[in-house]
């Protein structure tokens, strides 16, 4: 019975995850941009673009510029899952990949860095004034939402130990379309019912900044408007002005 | 040199530190800061209703629906921010203010609340958990109010993890409040002007020649020599767009004297337009796609009547912006134009070429009384580029300056370049009726201003912005320094170059002496 609500929680989940969110990245990038506005100095070349929206994503690199604070904090908290994440295929896959193995040691205890990075965000956001100001409820409950996750989960691993090896049979069984017993220790439902709702509210949350970043005209668009003539679709249909100068009426 | 100790009304910090202090806040400090809105006829002239229209709500909707599709931007920007502050001490504005609504994100926020509201699942359903609300007249009145105090200076976009770029919700916000009714007086009056004569001032072309004739016997008695300031020559190769205050405003004059002699050194064969007599195109500020192609259209059509190869573009931050990002986009494809000079160029460019080609003669003496700063232009330091490598609209304008000046220095890192620190008026602000908050907004950069003062006796700041220079010449008097400390870079330019026929001062002055004895 729990393991077929669960069953389906997670089809559903997924489903939401992935088609909500391939819609959005489908909407952005159907969008076009009508003017040219990188934000200067801008690369002047795709290449150079690629370069810039590396380091962004990979380091973060506007925000250790403007925030330190902040970026500790995002490093910890987004690296940290990262690492969490890898480390999670490997209750998806039979054999577990070699690299997913590799990784087991850090990954156990990058669970620490994501904690000490949403504490530290979380604490920012109720002590600093000006972030209190621009917070909304949904703001406070992303990081509880995200601290739930990963509390419960280390709970199991480090207090309650549960039937992991169930709980991989449970997953690989859904990646076969069929349901199998998932073991009911509530560490484990706990996780994984709030798993699933992150994975439903993706789509209609802010963390669609993770696809956004990629779409940011201000950052992933080339300076070469001098070069290259940058036209949207819409732009092209618009009404031609009239061509020449017409006779000034008074004062010549 | 600045009376540092005159202690003024508003006062800059102590020191350049305390610039980064971040401000306690005060709600509602700018609350009442409401600049004058746009007569029935200037909003007309601009295609937009002339007031406030009865079903403004749904049309003000609809035109949100209506961005999110056609501007990606728009789209991504509204969607993609999380909350993390970074961009919140970034904002001169609220530097100056302490207003928390003018921080960056708290602007998007007055207009990602309503959009939520209407366009977002959660929004719609859960308004209250994602501070979502219905658009009101009383949201409509805070827009109106807080999208007329950010001068869209691309400061908070820099910060940004994403890129996230307040100015474009400003425009945004700008042309929504247009599409119902409800426009800015200083903006809409402006561009409505120069729809009718040309340029923001409302100059004619009979006015315009004057003025010029006027400039260029200044300049004869100046040099000896006759230095044209040409207008509406067919057939010459430049075609020099500048924004009108270089006709009539101080330091702007200079600026304009500067580019004259710059291409009499060089031997061009130039002119200016009395039909795209303005560079300024207020249309960005207020988010218009089709003003600004209009205004553009214009420099279009200047270029093919004169038969110009090149199209030079003067000393305008946001001018420089259109000129370099949008121009191509708005009025190209410019075929018809010689495609070996970059189109437009910035006079910036032209000057540097000439500098590394030798062909100016240059007296750096002659400016030694000046111990300069340079400000960066928001627009042109964040929105635009120069010359041929990535960061020249940092470097060109140095460079020229360091070779006709002798003493240079600049202010504090965090408050140059990318991260200079807007006038205080630029974006459509530059109105009589918002000077309190031009004053508070030039805080920051009157702070590090100071600075290089105290540590280097620096007197006086170049900048290559029409708005800049006509802001600092009203703001810096409130700061201790004089309204003429700020200069123009081609001002700078105009002081040391030392033209043909010209040669040394005696000889310059004999003949003046001469006429002396003859009376
Ligand atoms: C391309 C990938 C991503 C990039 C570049 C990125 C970047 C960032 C940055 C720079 C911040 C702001 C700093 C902060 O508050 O932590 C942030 C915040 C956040 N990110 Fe990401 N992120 C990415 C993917 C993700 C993913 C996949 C998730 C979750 C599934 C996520 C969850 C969050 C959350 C919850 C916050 C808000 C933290 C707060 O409330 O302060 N991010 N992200
Ligand atoms: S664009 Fe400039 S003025 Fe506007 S919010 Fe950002 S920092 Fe402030
Ligand atoms: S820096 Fe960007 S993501 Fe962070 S609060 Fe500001 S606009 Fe939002």
């Amino acid at each position: 019975m729990l393991s077929t609500l669960y069953a389906v929680l997670f089809y559903v989940a997924t489903i939401i995850l992935v088609v909500g969110t391939g819609m959005k990245v489908a909407r952005y990038a159907r969008t076009p941009a009508p003017l040219k506005i990188p934000v200067s100095p801008a690369p002047r070349t795709k290449r150079g673009v690629w370069f810039r929206m590396f380091r962004e994503v990979a380091f973060f690199q506007s925000l250790f510029k403007s925030n330190r604070w902040i970026w500790i904090f995002a490093v910890l908290f987004h690296f940290g899952m990262l690492l969490v994440l890898l480390r999670h295929l490997r209750y998806f896959t039979q054999p577990v990949w070699w690299w997913v193995d590799l990784i087991q040691p850090i990954g156990v205890y990058a669970s620490f860095a994501m904690l000490a990075g949403l504490g530290g965000l979380l604490l920012r956001r109720i002590v600093v004034p000006r972030i209190r100001y621009i917070s909304n409820p949904s703001d406070y409950l992303m990081l509880a939402l995200f601290l739930g996750i990963v509390l419960s989960g280390m709970s199991m691993k480090f207090l309650m130990p549960v039937d992991i090896l169930g709980v991989k049979q449970f997953f690989l069984g859904l990646m076969r379309f069929q349901i199998n017993e998932l073991p009911t220790q509530p560490g484990v439902l706990i996780h994984l019912a709030l798993v699933a709702t992150l994975m439903i509210i993706f789509p209609i949350s802010k963390l669609l900044h993770a696809p956004g970043v990629f779409f940011a005209p201000s950052r992933t668009q080339v300076d070469n408007a001098r070069k290259f003539r940058h036209l949207s679709a819409w732009a092209k249909q618009l009404p031609p002005l009239p061509e020449g100068i017409p006779e000034p009426e008074e004062g010549k | 040199m600045a009376p540092l100790d005159k202690k003024e009304e508003y006062g800059a910090f102590d020191n350049v530190d305390e610039v980064f202090k971040i401000p306690t806040l005060e709600c509602g400090a700018m609350a009442d800061t409401h600049t004058f809105e746009a007569a029935p006829e200037h909003n007309e002239a601009l295609h937009f209703p002339g007031e406030l229209l009865d079903n403004w709500q749904e049309v003000a909707i609809a035109k949100m629906g209506e961005l999110a599709k056609t501007n990606r931007a728009f789209q991504v920007y509204l969607d993609a921010c999380v909350k993390c502050g970074a961009c919140t001490d970034k904002c001169h504005y609220f530097i100056g203010t302490g207003d928390p609504k003018n921080m960056p994100v708290a602007r998007q926020d007055l207009l990602r609340s309503v959009y939520r509201r209407y366009y977002t699942f959660a929004g719609k359903y859960f308004p209250w958990l994602v501070g979502a609300r219905d658009l009101t007249k009383e949201v409509l009145d805070e827009w109106y109010t807080y999208y007329h105090q950010c001068s869209q200076c691309r400061r908070c976009s820099v910060a940004c993890p994403y890129g996230i770029d307040t100015a474009e919700i400003s425009m945004a916000a700008r042309e929504i409040m247009d599409s119902v009714g409800v426009g800015q007086k200083y903006c809409n009056e402006i561009i409505a002007k120069l729809k009718k004569t040309g340029n923001n001032l409302g100059l004619n072309p009979k006015a315009l020649r004057a003025t010029l004739e006027d400039l260029e016997e200044d300049l004869e008695d100046e040099t000896g020599i006759e230095v044209k300031l040409p207008l509406d020559v067919k057939g010459a190769d430049i075609l020099l767009i500048t924004p009108s205050a270089d006709f009539f405003a101080e330091p702007h004059i200079d600026g304009l004297l500067g580019y004259a002699k710059v291409f009499h050194a060089a031997g061009v064969s130039w002119t200016m337009s009395s039909y795209a007599s303005e560079a300024a195109n207020f249309g960005m500020f207020i988010g218009s796609y089709e003003n600004m192609r209009e205004v553009s259209w214009r420099i279009r059509q200047a270029a093919k009547d004169l038969g110009v190869k090149r199209i030079i573009f003067g000393e305008c931050g946001h001018a420089w912006r259109v000129g370099y990002s949008f121009l191509n986009t708005l009025a190209g494809p410019f075929d018809f134009l010689d495609q070996n000079y970059p189109i437009p160029q910035h006079i910036m460019e032209f000057t540097s070429d000439a500098i590394d080609d030798g062909i100016l003669k240059i007296d750096k003496s002659k400016n030694d009384e000046f111990i300069m700063t340079y400000h960066d232009s928001c627009n042109v330091a964040r929105g635009s580029a120069m010359g041929r490598k990535e960061g020249g609209q940092f470097d060109l304008p140095r460079k020229v300056l360091k070779a006709v000046c002798n003493h240079f220095y600049d202010m504090d890192q965090d408050t140059i370049r990318e991260n200079t620190f807007c006038c205080g008026g630029g974006g459509g602000l530059l109105t009589d009726d918002l000077m309190d908050l031009r004053i508070k907004g030039a805080k920051p950069r009157m702070t590090a201003l100071q600075q290089v003062t105290t540590d280097h006796g620096v007197n006086k700041m170049a900048a290559i912005c029409a708005i800049c220079k006509t802001q600092f010449s009203k703001v810096m008097p409130k700061y201790g320094y004089e309204m003429d400390d700020i200069m123009s870079v081609h001002q700078l330019v105009a002081n040391a170059v030392i033209l043909d026929g010209q040669d040394a001062e005696e000889e310059q002055e004999a003949p003046e002496a001469a006429a002396e004895e003859e009376k």
